[in-house]
């Protein structure tokens, strides 16, 4: 069967004369492309998603408000409405106060550089490696919650469904990967440390 | 646990809004309707 997609301008058409499940389309449709564009400006998934709201909700007004005039270009219409939001954005987090540097006060006395140095940064790579090649000594079922929780940033409720077994078994598993990775670092007494 | 040494994996990152916010555009555009009276648009959200 061949899969006919509507083109945006008529979706655009369906959702002014009131039919709501074409905004869903079309936010499905150019979803990952809007955010994606957005995250790229600002790297944080909370300010992404405000924008991300803030953009639909100026699309919403203007269709419902029969002011969009601009068919067939509906993608690019909402990347520059995003990006403008963007842009209001960072004029905002700008307005922040100037420091001058004077004979009492010198920026850099309160200014320090976090970035780690060459050093730490091999020590933290090698702490890494290690807990890897301990992490792969555990059992299966423990190794497998562990990194689904701590590498993969997923809820327990998420490995709970993933893996087929209930919250609180998970729960136990990651316990136990964690109590059977502290006794082989005791046991070898291996320094994980940076 | 004192320390955590794992790096968040990029797979896990997919580019997409919340479903929060997905949900809630979708019910603000079914609750928002826009009536223009003399050249003024005036914004009526049902609850």
């Amino acid at each position: 069967m061949v899969n006919i997609q509507l083109p945006d301008a008529s979706l655009v058409k369906e959702y002014v004369a009131g039919n709501e499940d074409a905004l869903a389309k079309l936010i499905k449709r150019h979803e990952s492309k809007i955010y994606g564009f957005i995250y790229s400006k600002i790297p944080d998934r909370d300010i992404t998603n405000d924008i991300f709201q803030d953009t639909f909700i100026k699309v919403i007004k203007t269709l419902k408000s029969n002011s969009y005039n601009e068919e067939g270009k509906f993608l690019p219409w909402v990347m520059r409405i995003s990006h403008n939001l963007v842009v209001d954005h960072y004029r905002k987090s700008k307005k922040m106060p100037l420091f001058r540097e004077t004979e009492e006060f010198s920026i850099f006395s309160i200014m320090s550089d976090d970035s780690m140095t060459i050093e730490n940064r091999i020590i933290a790579d090698q702490v890494e490696l290690d807990l890897k090649k301990l992490i792969e000594e555990l059992p299966a079922d423990q190794r497998e919650v562990l990194v689904m929780r701590m590498y993969q940033d997923m809820s327990f409720k998420e490995i709970s469904e993933c893996t087929g077994v209930s919250i609180n078994t998970a729960l136990g598993r990651m316990r136990y990967a964690l109590m059977n990775l502290r006794k082989v670092i005791d046991k070898h007494q291996i320094i994980l440390t940076n | 646990m004192a320390k955590i040494y794992s790096k968040k994996s990029l797979v896990s990152q997919t580019m997409k809004p919340s479903e929060e916010t997905l949900s809630f555009l979708l019910n603000y555009s079914k609750a928002l309707s826009i009536v223009r009276i003399k050249n003024v648009d005036i914004e009526i959200i049902s609850n």
